[in-house]
């Protein structure tokens, strides 16, 4: 029978929709409104998951993101999802969901073997053993601890939903939306702030939707209701169910994450994305996060069937399931009489409470009684029964100081255990933000201290265990809050009246529940995390070790290092080491919560920032040209830049050969609108630059251009380019495309941090402008056709200078400055007009047989005249000197970097320096990266001594062979030296030589 | 010490296990030691059990002011690996690699190195560049070194995008077969039950908060549990460097900023291999656990608070993203943050002070995990000798005054 276990009434579940869904390959049914664990407990299901290390059977345990056990594979094919907790799934038709790390099939697990070996697997038996030798290790037992650990598995194929961030400011951020968190955030709300209002799961309400109180003369769940038709009433109040409050940074930045459409299957709209994180940055916080029920520590304390007793709660209420019709509900509070009263209204055929407290007190206890259900107080649970679902329990009478109990020969038969060790706040949040936790002895549970942000806590969250006082701390966190930004109540609001209200008697602290043999005697199981199977006796062998300090402990028994971040096992696992040292638990401390509160998707942290957004691509205003014309390209940093441009039929070896001849023999363009340009303004311009570059600029004239170099504080060259002089107090810098951002970083930091006393200003234009750089032996021709009135002799432009003018009908500045060594012109136009001025130099040069060159044939021709590249030349650690560079260096003034060329270091002769390199072979091209050896150790096994590698390396068309640069230790006296270089297990022979291979004319102002 | 394996696990599973001694003492400190070294990190721990074994110098304390093991070398992503660019970084992280391939023998205790081999992705024609330049360099110093193409990359990681028109592309990649992981936490267990078990007390919350130097010569330690006399002090405290060097009056080159990681929740088997891009700014490899276990780029601030900013995180997602398509659904299970001390050109100091029988050991910024046998071994030999090992002679804090910097950061790609 479907639903069996499904109450004929009650519960905020919609009867009428009734959903079908598979969960290990078998058809069920459930209702709109069913989590996967409600759903499957209407159906009887229990047994949903095997733990970890010894395999053995586990149920639903709780009802709420504090789940350990019941995780699943939700999904199939690309949606799959790892390690869903049932208890967090949100039932829709059509859901599918496996079991996880169980083979062949959840009730047959062979793995269940390992209980066999229990005494063998203690906490950190794997540090003991299995080191034979690094290849055993390897090869044998890594490959096996791998096989078995894990629970779900990655999905197969890339995910296709979309996932999107959205940043909002709120005066008060309200975390969590329960009683407290309604009443604060209809407190603020009312008052006019701008309130966020946010709650983990499908509907606000939290514990009130499963709750038999009356509030104001409603049933909570009706009260809860008109708080939240008001809230969304309020224009500035923005209420986000199905949100939970993940991370707590600085400032009151609270991280949340909104799963948009997981709760609809397949129903899920295509436009939406399928979760959103949110930035919130809040003037105020509230937390009103609740608490957790812990459970109780207690032989065998993990079978199926065994669950948190405020979960009963919510499962009976909430969603009209009855988990057990023969109950036993175990406890050391009131909080648990609830779940006693619940079952009995619910049907269930028995119900007993076994109660720790030798006098169980409050009110709840009281109208148990009166109801009639049978307690055994003083009493506790030694041990249970059953395999795939719990059976029974046996009894035990607890000693006075609870570390003993004397077995009694009462035996309970039951199919469901219900337990309760009391109530742990969920100072997560808090905790993360920096606040500091206080231990409360009588609640047995750490508490908010002294927060360090602007926030305040309300609800459980303080410890508060009455609704009337949850209700009126809302409204007293309200007021604070309302206070701190400035917001004034509306009407004086009052606290709702809620009916029954009583006293609840004391808590019994019980970290840990003796039974019939000591601790990790017998085959009897303690568990503390039931996620990760550590059990009492593990953190008792931790202690035992000289793992007291809790870290150690936790890092030891990996209690707490589970999905569920051990939200119910942590202060069980503290507590209990906190006694086996003899400490108190306030002493103990408490581990570092850590954000994510609960797990938060890779694709929803990535956003929209993947693919083609994951980095800007950067494209000049000739790209779609360069496109058309069938150009390859590279990227450099975020651009795209043409990297040669091959016709059909041509290799790239071959375009590039033909670009580079062009531009020796005819004329060439180049795509030069991706070098960084930084506009230096101010009547200081010309002293920064005097103090970034090495060499001189205060004699620089306007209408001049000056190439420069810049270096580090340790003398390592760090950018260069040319730099005009515009106007008196104006120049345009000119920096390595990669290191545009770099550079003007830099000058902001000397600027802004060293030398505020400098006025100038720097601003970036790359992206202003777009270049075109003509260069080769008819370039004059090329300019004059485009700019007719152009004097472009050498008296009226000569190299190094910049003239302003019409160039094919553009404003343009031009820049007679040469990086090939050809006659060479750069053309400078407003971006917007980039294309216009390409297209009318290709159509000007055709009769010319201009080329379009791309950056391996600028590369190439660059290296034919020995000019450096940045980034290739050097790597950070190359001085201007070792370059050959020293005339670029001033000795008359001071520079970044100047103190450090004095150096010892700096001025040792056998630093590597810049050379050129032919091979013995003219046509073999030695890889760039190669290493260089003496001659002598050609063929010498490693370890060589290096003295030096291939920095750059082409074929070069016009001179018909191979041309390397290296740096080399000592290279400038080694002229001559045939050396080895030394790759991919081959040797090849070079000869030293000069950096240059085309020789400057004699009289020739561009080369 | 008694020894571990399987056989006296199985003899201790017969008395419940409630003989096991423990890994270290918990001593109280005694009024003087010949050495002391400050700082419980893996670092400070093999030191101490290095100069006990390689040089007989037992009467020493390691002063720690949390719990042994609880700085960055129990925050870290664990790569270890030695294909490092310069010559004297090879020399000093191979020396590393090899005692770690023994480690686990030599400890007695498992350390879970796991040689599953570390790519370093190009994603640019730069990278491919440095990329083989590094492969080159470390065959010549006899370091394990291979290229692989991109269709070697995919067949390596299969589960790697190696698309051709991703953002970043992958070019190529070098490959070091003998790097991987290994297991933080049992490093500096190990050690330190190895060195107390050698004679060397470790003292943990005990904070060293001053020195006793006298005309220029260390004589003691000011603690939280009182001073300690010594005429010898290592100092290891990563990002704390520059805090103690200030104690004791002089000035590191050292930047301490925040470096995050992350663990996804446990998965069963998908990556087999530990994958670095600088570019794409990503590390992860698969943990033992089954967990993915992720660094994020530094902070760009400076800081001592172990945690770091949430963007950064964001960030770093996107990026993994990119190479994993397959990870999207997956979930941050947890993240934290370490301080790591950055020297400018991203090497160790490892070596003397300026104050007499004071040595520091410390900018291991974001990649000293892999280092810390091969340190703890050349920073005792500095100790005992008072003179460096020639494996860290090249990394003194001269170098900052002479200049002969050992800059990784040019080449070395990512710094993990
Ligand atoms: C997120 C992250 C990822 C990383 N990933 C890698 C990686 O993949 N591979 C790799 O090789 N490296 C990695 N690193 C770097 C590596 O973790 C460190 O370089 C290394 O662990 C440093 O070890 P240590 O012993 O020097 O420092 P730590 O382990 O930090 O130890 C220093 C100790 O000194 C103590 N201390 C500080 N001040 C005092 C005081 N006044 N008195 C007493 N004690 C004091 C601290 O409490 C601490 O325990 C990473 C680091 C981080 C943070």
């Amino acid at each position: 029978m479907s639903q069996r276990f499904r109450l004929p009434s009650g519960g905020r579940v919609d009867r009428a929709k009734t959903l079908r869904f598979r969960f290990n390959g078998r058809s069920y049914e459930g209702y709109q409104g069913d989590t996967l664990a409600s759903a499957l407990l209407a159906n009887g299901v229990h047994l949903v998951a095997r733990g970890i290390k010894y395999h053995r059977p586990r149920g639903i345990h709780a009802a709420g993101v504090e789940e350990p056990n019941a995780l699943v594979q939700l999904g199939r094919g690309a949606r799959s999802e790892p390690n869903a907790r049932a208890t967090e799934i949100e039932l829709f038709d059509g859901l599918r969901a496996t079991s996880v790390n169980v083979w062949p099939s959840l009730a047959h697990d062979w793995r269940s073997i390992n209980g066999l070996f229990a005494k063998l697997l203690v906490a950190g038996f794997y540090y003991k053993t299995f080191k034979g030798t690094q290849g055993l290790w390897q090869r044998v037992y890594e490959p096996m601890i791998r096989r078995a650990a894990g629970f779900g598995r990655a999905p197969t194929l890339p995910d296709p939903d979309r996932y999107d961030h959205m940043n909002e400011h709120c005066d008060v951020l309200v975390v969590g939306g329960g009683a407290a968190g309604l009443m604060a955030a209809l407190t603020a709300g009312r008052a006019g702030a701008r309130v966020m209002l946010v709650d983990e799961q499908s509907e606000p309400g939290g514990w009130l939707l499963g709750c038999g109180a009356s509030i104001d003369q409603h049933p909570a769940p009706k009260w809860v209701a008109g708080v939240v038709a008001e809230l969304r009433g309020m224009a500035e109040v923005v209420l986000l169910p199905r949100t939970t409050a993940f991370g707590y940074y600085d400032q009151n930045y609270v991280c949340l994450l909104e799963r948009r459409a997981d709760h609809l299957g397949r129903a899920a709209p295509a436009y939406s994305s399928r979760q959103r994180v949110w930035h919130v940055r809040a003037r105020h916080v509230v937390l009103a996060a609740g608490a957790h029920e812990r459970p109780l520590v207690f032989a065998d304390n993990d079978r199926p069937g065994i669950m948190l007793a405020g979960a009963v709660t919510t499962y009976v209420r909430r969603y009209g399931v009855l988990p057990g019709r023969r109950a036993v509900i175990f406890t050391n509070n009131d909080s648990a009489y609830e779940t006693a009263l619940a079952l009995t209204q619910a049907g269930a055929d028995v119900v007993t409470v076994i109660d720790a407290r030798a006098e169980p007190g409050g009110a709840l206890a009281m109208a148990a009684r009166e109801a009639g259900i049978r307690v055994l107080d003083g009493r506790v649970v030694i041990g249970t029964r059953g395999t795939r679902r719990v059976s029974g329990v046996e009894l035990g009478r607890l000693g006075a100081d609870g570390s003993s109990a004397e077995p009694t020969s009462e035996r309970l038969d039951c199919d469901l255990l219900a337990v309760s060790g009391g109530h742990s706040p969920v100072v997560h949040l808090f905790s993360q933000s920096q606040g500091r936790l206080r231990f409360d002895e009588t609640l047995g549970a750490f508490v908010p201290g002294e927060p360090a942000q602007p926030q305040q806590m309300a609800g459980a969250i303080n410890g508060l265990s009455s609704l009337a006082l949850c209700l009126a701390d809302g409204l007293r966190a309200a007021r604070a809050a309302l206070e701190a930004t400035g917001f004034s109540e509306a009407t004086t609001m009052a606290v709702p009246r809620v009916e029954p209200e009583g006293q609840s008697g004391a808590l019994r602290p019980l970290w840990l529940v003796p039974g019939h043999k000591p601790i990790g005697r017998g085959r009897a199981k303690h568990f503390v995390d039931l996620q990760n199977d550590t059990t009492a006796a593990d953190i008792l062998l931790a202690r035992r070790e000289g793992f007291e300090a809790v870290e150690h402990m936790k890092r030891y028994t990996l209690a707490g290092f589970g999905t569920d971040q051990g939200k119910t096992a942590n202060l069980n696992a503290l507590a209990i080491l906190a006694r086996a040292t003899g400490r108190s638990i306030a002493e103990t401390g408490t581990t570092t919560f850590r954000p994510p509160y609960t797990p938060v998707g890779f694709g929803a942290l990535a956003g929209t920032e993947i693919g083609a957004l994951s980095d800007p691509i950067r494209m000049t205003p000739m790209h779609d040209w360069h496109v058309a014309h069938g150009a390859a390209f590279e990227n450099v940093g975020q651009w795209r830049r043409p990297w040669c441009y091959p016709r059909s039929g041509e290799t790239m070896q071959d375009a590039v050969n033909r670009e580079c001849l062009a531009v020796r023999r005819a004329v060439g363009v180049l795509d030069a609108s991706t070098l960084g340009k930084i506009e230096i303004v101010g009547p200081d311009a010309a002293e920064l630059l005097n103090r970034i570059y090495t060499n001189g600029w205060k004699t620089l004239r306007v209408g001049q251009v000056r190439y420069g170099l810049m270096c580090r504080e340790d003398g390592m060259v760090f950018d260069d380019g040319t730099t005009a002089r515009l106007a008196p107090e104006r120049y345009v810098m000119t920096t390595t495309t990669g290191n545009a951002a770099i550079v003007l970083d830099w000058l902001e930091e000397y600027l802004q941090t060293e030398w505020p006393e400098l006025k100038v200003y720097c601003t970036s234009v790359t992206e202003q402008w777009a270049v075109a750089s003509i260069a080769g032996p008819k370039a004059d021709a090329l300019i004059t056709r485009l700019a007719p009135s152009l004097d472009l002799s050498d008296a009226a432009f000569p190299a190094l200078t910049l003239r302003e003018g019409v160039v094919a009908g553009i404003p343009a500045r031009l820049f007679r400055i040469s990086f090939t060594g050809e006659p060479s012109y750069e053309i400078n136009v407003p971006s917007d007009r980039g294309l216009a001025l390409w297209e009318a130099v290709m159509e000007a040069g055709a009769p010319l047989g201009v080329a379009p060159y791309g950056t391996e044939a600028m590369h190439v021709l660059r290296a034919e005249k020995g000019f450096i590249i940045v980034g290739q030349e050097t790597d950070g650690t190359v001085t201007p000197l070792d370059l050959g560079l020293e005339r670029m260096v001033s000795r008359q003034k001071d520079f970044i970097g100047r103190r450090s060329l004095g150096r010892a270091d700096t001025r040792r002769a056998d630093r590597k320096q810049l050379v050129g390199l032919l091979t013995d072979e003219p046509s073999v091209v030695l890889p760039e990266g190669a290493q260089l050896v003496r001659k002598d150790d050609a063929t010498r096994a490693p370890p060589v001594p290096m003295i030096g590698h291939v920095t750059s390396s082409y074929y070069s068309a016009v001179l018909g062979r191979s041309i390397a640069l290296a740096l080399v230790k000592g290279g400038r006296g080694r002229h001559g030296e045939i050396i080895a270089a030394r790759f991919d297990g081959r040797t090849v022979l070079a000869r030293i030589g000069p950096p240059v291979f085309i020789p400057k004319p004699e009289a020739s102002s561009d080369g | 010490m008694t020894r571990y394996s399987i056989v006296s696990l199985a003899r201790n599973a017969l008395s419940h296990h409630e003989h096991w001694p423990r890994l270290w003492r918990s001593p109280e400190p005694k009024p003087a030691y010949d050495a002391v070294i400050i700082g419980a990190g893996g670092h400070g721990l093999a030191t101490a059990y290095y100069l006990a074994k390689n040089h007989g110098v037992t009467s020493v304390a390691v002063l720690e002011k949390g719990w042994l093991g609880g700085g960055n070398t129990g925050r870290n992503t664990t790569i270890v690996r030695s294909n490092y660019l310069w010559d004297e970084s090879a020399a000093i992280y191979e020396h590393s690699l090899k005692l770690w391939e023994g480690l686990s023998q030599e400890l007695n205790y498992n350390v879970m190195l796991s040689q599953r081999g570390v790519l370093n992705l190009a994603h640019n024609l730069h990278d491919v560049r440095e990329g083989k330049r590094r492969v080159y360099a470390n065959q010549l110093n006899g370091v394990d070194a291979e290229w692989l193409t991109p269709d070697q990359v995919k067949a390596f990681c299969p589960i790697l995008n190696t698309a051709p028109d991703a953002r970043h592309p992958v070019l190529g990649s070098t490959l070091q077969r003998r790097a991987g992981v290994a297991r933080h936490d049992a490093v500096a267990w190990g050690y330190a039950r190895a060195a107390d078990a050698r004679g060397v007390d470790l003292i943990q919350n005990c904070e060293v908060t001053g020195f006793d130097i006298k005309s220029g010569r260390v004589e003691g330690v000011v603690t939280t549990r009182g001073t300690i006399k010594t005429s010898k002090i290592g100092c290891v405290v990563a990002g704390h460097s520059s805090v103690l060097a200030g104690l004791a009056g002089f000035r590191l080159p050292i930047q301490s900023h925040p470096l995050q990681a992350m663990v996804s929740e446990p998965i069963k088997p998908v990556l087999d291999c530990v994958v670095m891009s600088a570019a794409v700014h990503v590390y992860v490899s698969q943990s033992d656990k089954g967990e993915l276990v992720l660094g994020a780029g530094i902070d760009g601030y400076n800081s001592y608070a172990q945690r770091g900013s949430f963007h950064v995180i964001e960030a770093q997602m996107g990026a993994l993203k990119e190479l994993f398509p397959i990870f999207s659904r997956l979930k941050m299970m947890r993240s934290w943050g370490g301080i790591v001390d950055v020297c400018p050109d991203a090497s160790p100091i490892i070596g003397k002070t300026p104050i007499e029988g004071l040595y520091v050991n410390c900018g291991w910024g974001t990649g000293g995990f892999k280092a810390i046998p091969g340190s703890g071994f050349a920073f005792a030999h500095t100790i005992a000798k008072n003179e460096p090992h020639a494996l860290n002679a090249p990394f003194s804090l001269d170098r900052f005054v002479s200049g002969a910097l050992v800059d990784e950061h040019g080449a070395a790609a990512v710094a993990h």
